[in-house]
C-alpha cells in the first residue's frame, strides 16, 4: 500500500448505509432494559405533549362554554400534574438515554483504541498519526451527535408523524390519501438528495482528516519550521487544507440544504391538494365542513415534525460517515497476529537463527535476500553495513514486528510465526533508532521496561547505564517531567533513559539499533561496563557506525544488498581484508586525509 | 469573543442576505394562517367556490417563497459560518506557530489539534445554527407576544409570568453547564494527548509488548470521559424537563385564567379561541431555550481554551526596530553567555568568536549543555545572561526572520514530513533552481540512494520519515538546509547515523562550498577533527579548546576519546615510533 500524507485523500471502501445502521443498532444489544425504559418514559412524554392541545380545545368547548369553573380548574389542575408527571419522565429519560449513548460511545472508541493496538507497523507506515486521531476522537464524537439526535429528536418525531398518519387515514381515507400524496415524491427527492450528499460528507470527512494530518505534523515539527523561518509556507499549506475542507462541506451543504425546500414543497402542496379535493367532497356532501377544518390542522401536525427532523438531518448524515469511518478500521484485520496453534514463547536462552530468509516491505522489493546464519545463546553480534543495506530490517525480524516473507526465523528453535506475539516480545529489548519517551516523568518512562518495579530498581538502571547523575541534577530529579517526546533531554539523555528502561525489562535478547548513537564515547564506555555485568550471558545485537562500539563483539556480520557478505570477529574479518577491514581502514584514511592531500 | 466578532463582522455581507432570507420566509409565513382563514371563512363555510383557486395560487405562491428563502437562509448561514471558521482556524494556527520552543514544550501536540479542531467546530455550530435558531425564535416570540397583546394584553402578561422562572433555570442551566464543557474540552484532550502518544510510540508500544497495558490506560481515560459526559447528560436531564414544564405550565394559564375573562365576561370565547391558536409561537421558543444554552455554553468554553492561546505572548519576537543589514557575513560571537532552563543552569560564561566561514566543533559528554549552545544562535531560546552577535548584532535587535533565514540548523531529531523526498529537501524556501537543488541532494549524498528507488525523488515518505533508515534521514535533512545556502549552518549530531564513507564525503562537499560558518556537534572524533577550533564540553563549560592536534597535545579529555574510538589506529602508530 503506498504512504498516505496529508495532501492526500484516503481511500474507503465502500458500504451501505444500512448495514453501518444495523451494525450501529448491535451495540445497543446489553442496553435492552434501558431502551425499554426509555421508550416507554417518551411514550408517555409523547402523548402529554399530544394532550395539550387536546385539552385547551376541551377546556373552551365544554367547560368555558357552559361557565363550568369548577371542572375547568379540576381540568387546569389535571394537566399541571400530567405536565409534572411528564417532566419527571423526561427527566428519567435524558438519563437514561445519556448514559447507555455515553455507554456505547466508551465501548466503541475502547474497541477502536483496542483494534488499533494489535494492528501491524505496516499499518501505522502507511498513514498520518492526525489521522488515526481524527477516527479515534473526532468521529467516535460525532457519533455521540447521532444518539443523542436519534433518541431525542427522531424517534419521537417519528412516532408522532406515524401516528397522525394513522388518525388521518382513520378521520378520511380518501383525504388522507390526498394529504399523503406528496409524501413518495418527497421520499425519492430525498433519496437522492442523500445519495449524493453521503459521497460529499464522505469528501468532507477526509479533508477533515487531511487538516489533522496537517496540524499533527506541523506542531510535532514546529522546532524545524521555526528554525528554518517556513511559519509562511506552512501556514499557506494550511490555510489550503483548511479552505479545502470547508469547501468541501460548502459543496455538501448544498445538496444537504435542499431538504428543507423539499419537505417544504411536500407539505405546501399537500395542504393545497387537501383543500382543492376537499373542497369538492363539500360540494358532493361526502364530508362536513368541520372534519375538512380539522383535517387541515392534522396536515400540519403530520408535516412539522419531519420539519424538524430536516433542521439535524444535516448533522445526521455527516454522523453517519463518521460511523463508517469508525467501522472500516475495525474491519482492518491486522497481518501479524497471533495464529490459531500459536503456543507461547518459553523462557528464552538466546540461540537466533535464520533460515533461508527473504523479506520485502514491498512485495516486489526484497531487502533480504535467502540469508541464513545461526547466533548461539549468549553471543553478542554486530551487524554492519552502509545506510539502507537491511540492518535495521534483520532486528524487525527478530521482534516478530514483520513476518518473513520466504524462510523462517527461529529463536531456541521456535519458528517464531507460531509463537505468541506478547511472550515473545516481552522477552526482547529493544532499543530503537528514534527513542521515544512518553511525555511524563522520567521515573515513569523507565518504569515503563517492568511496570511493577521498586524505586530501587529504576535508580539501579539508571545508574547502571550512568543517567542517575545528570537525573538527580534536576530539581526535581526522577520525578522531572520530560514533555512531550522527551524534549526537556538531550539526545544522548533520551537514549541513556530509553536504555534504563530496557534494562530494567531484563530482556533475553537485547537489540541495540543504533541505541549509543548520540551518547558520547566515555559515556558510552560506562554504559556498556555497566551493561556488562547486568546482561551477563544474553544474546544481543548491535548495530553501530562508531567502531568503537562493535569491535568487541564475539561475532560481526556485515549485510550489503540484503545479504550477509562477511562474518566472523574483528581479528578474522580484518585478515580477510574484504569489506569489513575497507571500512576499518577509512575510517583511518579520513583521519589522515590531510596529509593524504598534502603529500 | 472579540477576535470571533470581528471575523464575524467581516462576514456580514453574507449574515445580511441569509438574516433577510429569514425575516422574508417569517413575513410570507405570516400569510398562510390568513389565506387558509379565509379558505375556511368564505369557501368552506360559505361555498365561495371561485375564490378557492385565488386562494389556492396564492397558497403556492408562498410555498415556493417559503422554500427558495428557506433554502437561501441555511445554505448562508452555512457558507458565512464556514469563512468565519476558515479564517478563525488561520488566525489561530498562525498564533500557535508564532509561539516559542519553550510554549511547545510545556504544550502537547494532542491539546494544540484538539483546539484547531474541535473548539472551533463547537464555535462553528453555534455561530450557526445557534444564531439561525436564535433569531427565529426571537422573532417569533416577538410577534406572538405582539399578536397576543393586541388580543388580550391581561391573558397575555399572566402567561409571561412564567418568563422570568424560565429565564432563572436558563441562568442556572447555562452556570452548570458552561462548567461541565470546559472539563469536557479538558478532558477531550487528555484523551486526543493519550492517543497521540500511543500512536507516536507505537513502536515502542510494540516492542516491549506493552499493548494491554496501553488499553488499559486509555480506559481510565476513556471511563473519566463518560463520567463528564453522562454528567452533562444529567445536568441537561435535570434543567431541561423544568424548562419544558413551566413553557406547557402556559397553556394551563392560558385556559383557567382565559376561562375565568371568558366566564366574567371580560373577554369573547372567539378571543380565546385565536388565542389558544397563537400561543404555541410562544412557547416553542421558550422550549428552545434549553437547547440554545447547551450550544452556547459549549461554544463559550471552547471560546475560553482558544483566548488563552490567542493571549499567549511569543517569548521571542522582534524587538521595536529590529535591524536588517544587508551584507551578510555569518560572523557569530558568544561573549559571557549564561543559559537557564527551567531553573537548573545549562551553559555558564561561554565565550566563542566564530568568524566567517570558519568551523567550531563541540563535543562533550551527553547533557552537557551542546544543543543549548547552538540553539542560542538563531534564538529558538534565548540566553540568560552576556551576548551572542551575529555580524557584530545582538540577535536580539535582528530581525528575527532574516536571523532565521541566515542560520540553517539540521537537528538533533531529523524531523521530515509526510510528503515527497523533493518537497522535504525544498522545505520553506522559493525560488530554488534544479541546479541548485540537484546540487544539495549530491552534496548531502541523497542522490545515492534516492536514484535506486523507482520513484526517485517524488517517493512519498511517511510522517517523520517512517520507512527510511536513520542515515538516510540524515541525509535528506542535510540536504535540506544545504539548499537554503545561509551563510551559517548549524549540524546537531547529524551525521552519527551515517557510516564513515558517507559522512567523509559529505564534509568534502561541503568544504567546497566556501564561507559558510559551520559548528558541528558530534561525537565522532572524525567529524570534528577538521575544525578551525573545537570545543570541548562539560556541565555548561568549555573545559578544553583548540585545534584537533593541540588538543592531542595535551592529552586531556578529547585525546581519551581519540583513543577510545582509535586504539588500534593509537597503537600501531606507537609501534611505529618505536
Amino acid at each position: 500500500m503506498p504512504i498516505n500524507n496529508f495532501r492526500e485523500d484516503e481511500k474507503l471502501t465502500e458500504s451501505l448505509n444500512f448495514d453501518i445502521i444495523k451494525r450501529l443498532l448491535t451495540y445497543l444489544k446489553p442496553y435492552k432494559g434501558a431502551v425499554v425504559k426509555t421508550l416507554l418514559l417518551m411514550a408517555v412524554v409523547i402523548t402529554v405533549e399530544l394532550l395539550n392541545p387536546y385539552f385547551l380545545k376541551v377546556g373552551i368547548d365544554k367547560y368555558i362554554k357552559v361557565g363550568d369553573v369548577k371542572s375547568l380548574m379540576i381540568l387546569g389542575g389535571g394537566m399541571i400534574l400530567l405536565n409534572a408527571v411528564s417532566m419527571v419522565c423526561s427527566r428519567f429519560r435524558i438519563m437514561t438515554m445519556g448514559r447507555v449513548s455515553n455507554k456505547i460511545l466508551l465501548t466503541i472508541r475502547q474497541q477502536l483504541y483496542t483494534h488499533i493496538q494489535k494492528l501491524s507497523f505496516s499499518f501505522f507506515d502507511n498513514r498520518p498519526i492526525g489521522k488515526i486521531l481524527a477516527r479515534i476522537i473526532g468521529d467516535v464524537n460525532s457519533l455521540n451527535e447521532l444518539f443523542t439526535n436519534c433518541v431525542t429528536s427522531l424517534v419521537p418525531e417519528l412516532v408522532k408523524i406515524t401516528s397522525v398518519a394513522v388518525i388521518m387515514m382513520l378521520m378520511n381515507y380518501r383525504l388522507g390519501l390526498v394529504a399523503l400524496a406528496t409524501l413518495p415524491f418527497m421520499v425519492i427527492a430525498m433519496f437522492f438528495v442523500m445519495t449524493v450528499s453521503r459521497k460529499r460528507w464522505q469528501d468532507f470527512r477526509k479533508k477533515t482528516s487531511n487538516m489533522n494530518a496537517f496540524t499533527h505534523e506541523d506542531f510535532s515539527g514546529i522546532r524545524v519550521v521555526q528554525s528554518f523561518a517556513a511559519e509562511k509556507e506552512t501556514s499557506e499549506t494550511f490555510f489550503q487544507l483548511v479552505k479545502e475542507q470547508m469547501a468541501s462541506f460548502v459543496r455538501a451543504v448544498r445538496m444537504n440544504d435542499f431538504f428543507w425546500p423539499i419537505v417544504e414543497m411536500s407539505w405546501g402542496v399537500g395542504n393545497i391538494l387537501v383543500f382543492w379535493c376537499g373542497a369538492s367532497l363539500i360540494t358532493t356532501n361526502s364530508i362536513t365542513p368541520g372534519l375538512l377544518v380539522a383535517f387541515t390542522s392534522y396536515v400540519s401536525m403530520f408535516w412539522q415534525p419531519i420539519m424538524n427532523i430536516s433542521n439535524f438531518y444535516n448533522q445526521l448524515v455527516t454522523n453517519m460517515s463518521g460511523a463508517e469511518r469508525i467501522f472500516e478500521i475495525l474491519d482492518i484485520d491486522p497481518d501479524i497476529k497471533d495464529r490459531l496453534e500459536a503456543k507461547p514463547m518459553p523462557g528464552i536462552r538466546g540461540e537466533v537463527s535464520f533460515r533461508n530468509v527473504t523479506f520485502g516491505y514491498d512485495q516486489d522489493q526484497p531487502v533480504l535476500k535467502d540469508v541464513s546464519f545461526d547466533v548461539s545463546a549468549g553471543q553478542t553480534i554486530a551487524l554492519v553495513g552502509s545506510t539502507g543495506a537491511g540492518k535495521t530490517t534483520v532486528v524487525n525480524l527478530i521482534s516478530r514486528f514483520y513476518e518473513v516473507s520466504d524462510g523462517a526465523v527461529l529463536i531456541d528453535g521456535y519458528n517464531l510465526n507460531h509463537v505468541m506475539l506478547e511472550t515473545l516480545r516481552g522477552q526482547i529489548g529493544l532499543m530503537p533508532q528514534d527513542t521515544f519517551l512518553f511525555s511524563t516523568t522520567i521515573k515513569e518512562n523507565i518504569k515503563y521496561g517492568k511496570l511493577d518495579a521498586t524505586d530501587e530498581e529504576i535508580i539501579a538502571a539508571a545508574k547502571a547505564v550512568s543517567a542517575h547523575d545528570f537525573i538527580m541534577k534536576f530539581e526535581k530529579g526522577y520525578d522531572t517531567d520530560v514533555n512531550e517526546r522527551g524534549t526537556r533531554l538531550s539526545a544522548g539523555q533520551r537514549q541513556l533513559i530509553a536504555f534504563a528502561r530496557t534494562l530494567l525489562a531484563n530482556p533475553r535478547i537485547l537489540i541495540l539499533d543504533e541505541a549509543t548513537a548520540s551518547i558520547d564515547t566515555h559515556t558510552e564506555r560506562l554504559v556498556q561496563q555497566g551493561i556488562r555485568k547486568l546482561l551477563k550471558g544474553r544474546t544481543s545485537f548491535v548495530i553501530a557506525h562508531r567502531l568503537s562500539t562493535i569491535r568487541n563483539a564475539d561475532r560481526i556480520m556485515v549485510i550489503e544488498e540484503g545479504g550477509i557478505v562477511e562474518s566472523g570477529t574483528h581479528e578474522e574479518l580484518i585478515r580477510l581484508q574484504g569489506q569489513y577491514y575497507n571500512l576499518y581502514v577509512s575510517q583511518f584514511k579520513f583521519l589522515n586525509d590531510e596529509e593524504e592531500d598534502a603529500s | 469573543m472579540k477576535r470571533l466578532w470581528e471575523l464575524m463582522k467581516k462576514q456580514w455581507r453574507g449574515y445580511a442576505i441569509a438574516i433577510s432570507a429569514l425575516l422574508t420566509a417569517i413575513i410570507i409565513d405570516m400569510y398562510n394562517p390568513y389565506f387558509v382563514g379565509q379558505i375556511v371563512d368564505r369557501v368552506i363555510m360559505n361555498g365561495e367556490m371561485p375564490y378557492l383557486k385565488t386562494a389556492l395560487l396564492a397558497l403556492a405562491a408562498i410555498t415556493i417563497g417559503r422554500a427558495i428563502l428557506g433554502y437561501t437562509k441555511e445554505y448562508g448561514f452555512d457558507v458565512t459560518s464556514s469563512k468565519v471558521i476558515v479564517n478563525l482556524r488561520k488566525k489561530l494556527f498562525d498564533q500557535i506557530q508564532k509561539l516559542s520552543f519553550s510554549f511547545f514544550d510545556e504544550n502537547n501536540t494532542g491539546e494544540l489539534m484538539s483546539r484547531i479542531k474541535e473548539d472551533t467546530e463547537n464555535i462553528m455550530s453555534a455561530i450557526c445554527y445557534g444564531i439561525m435558531l436564535f433569531l427565529e425564535q426571537c422573532i417569533y416570540f416577538i410577534i406572538a407576544t405582539v399578536i397576543l397583546f393586541l388580543i388580550n394584553w391581561k391573558l397575555t402578561l399572566i402567561c409571561l409570568v412564567t418568563m422570568p422562572l424560565i429565564e432563572y433555570v436558563v441562568f442556572k442551566l447555562e452556570r452548570k453547564i458552561g462548567k461541565t464543557y470546559e472539563k469536557i474540552s479538558d478532558q477531550r484532550a487528555v484523551l486526543n494527548t493519550t492517543a497521540q502518544q500511543n500512536i507516536a510510540g507505537v513502536r515502542l508500544v510494540k516492542a516491549f509488548g506493552r499493548e494491554k497495558h496501553e488499553i488499559q490506560k486509555f480506559l481510565q481515560q476513556n471511563e473519566e470521559n463518560y463520567k463528564i459526559n453522562y454528567e452533562q447528560a444529567r445536568t441537561m436531564a435535570k434543567y431541561n424537563p423544568p424548562i419544558e414544564f413551566l413553557s406547557n405550565v402556559v397553556l394551563v394559564l392560558v385556559i383557567s385564567f382565559g376561562g375565568y375573562f371568558v366566564i366574567g365576561g371580560d373577554m369573547s370565547l372567539g378571543t380565546l379561541v385565536a388565542f389558544s391558536n397563537y400561543i404555541f409561537m410562544l412557547i416553542w421558543p421558550m422550549r428552545m431555550m434549553g437547547w440554545l444554552t447547551n450550544v452556547l455554553a459549549q461554544c463559550l468554553a471552547s471560546i475560553k481554551k482558544i483566548e488563552k492561546i490567542f493571549n499567549e505572548e511569543p517569548l521571542i519576537k522582534n524587538c521595536e526596530n529590529p535591524k536588517e543589514p544587508e551584507d551578510i557575513r555569518g560572523h557569530v560571537v558568544f561573549r559571557n553567555v549564561g543559559f537557564e532552563f527551567g531553573g537548573t543552569p545549562v551553559l555558564k560564561d561561554i565565550n566563542i568568536d566564530a568568524g566567517p566561514g570558519s568551523t567550531v566543533a563541540i563535543m562533550g559528554i551527553t547533557g552537557a549543555g551542546k544543543s543549548s549552545l547552538i540553539n542560542l544562535i538563531a534564538r529558538y531560546y534565548d540566553c540568560t545572561a552576556g551576548n551572542v552577535y551575529f555580524d557584530g548584532i545582538d540577535v536580539r535587535d535582528m530581525e528575527l526572520s532574516l536571523l532565521r533565514n541566515n542560520v540553517s540548523a539540521v537537528m538533533q531529531d531529523t524531523f521530515l514530513f509526510s510528503d515527497t523526498i523533493e518537497e522535504n529537501i525544498r522545505f520553506g524556501v522559493v525560488g530554488i533552481t534544479e541546479e541548485e537543488f540537484l546540487a544539495a541532494s549530491r552534496d548531502a549524498q541523497v542522490e545515492e540512494f534516492v536514484s535506486q528507488m523507482p520513484d526517485g525523488y517524488s517517493t512519498v515518505i511517511g510522517e517523520r520519515g517512517i520507512g527510511l533508515s536513520g542515515g538516510q534521514k540524515q541525509r535528506i535533512s542535510i540536504a535540506r538546509a544545504l539548499i537554503r545556502k545561509s551563510k551559517v549552518l548549524i549540524m546537531d549530531d547529524s551525521t552519527s547515523a551515517l557510516d564513515m564513507g558517507t559522512e567523509y564525503a559529505i564534509q568534502k562537499a561541503m568544504d567546497r562550498r566556501k564561507g559558510i560558518t559551520r559548528f558541528i556537534i558530534a561525537h565522532r572524533v572524525s567529524a570534528v577533527k577538521n575544525a578551525d577550533e573545537i570545543l570541548y564540553f562539560e556541565n555548561g563549560e568549555i573545559v578544553e579548546r583548540g585545534t584537533h592536534d593541540e588538543l592531542l597535545g595535551i592529552r586531556g579529555r578529547y585525546y581519551d576519546t581519540y583513543c577510545e574510538q582509535y586504539r588500534d589506529y593509537v597503537a600501531a602508530l606507537e609501534k611505529e615510533v618505536v
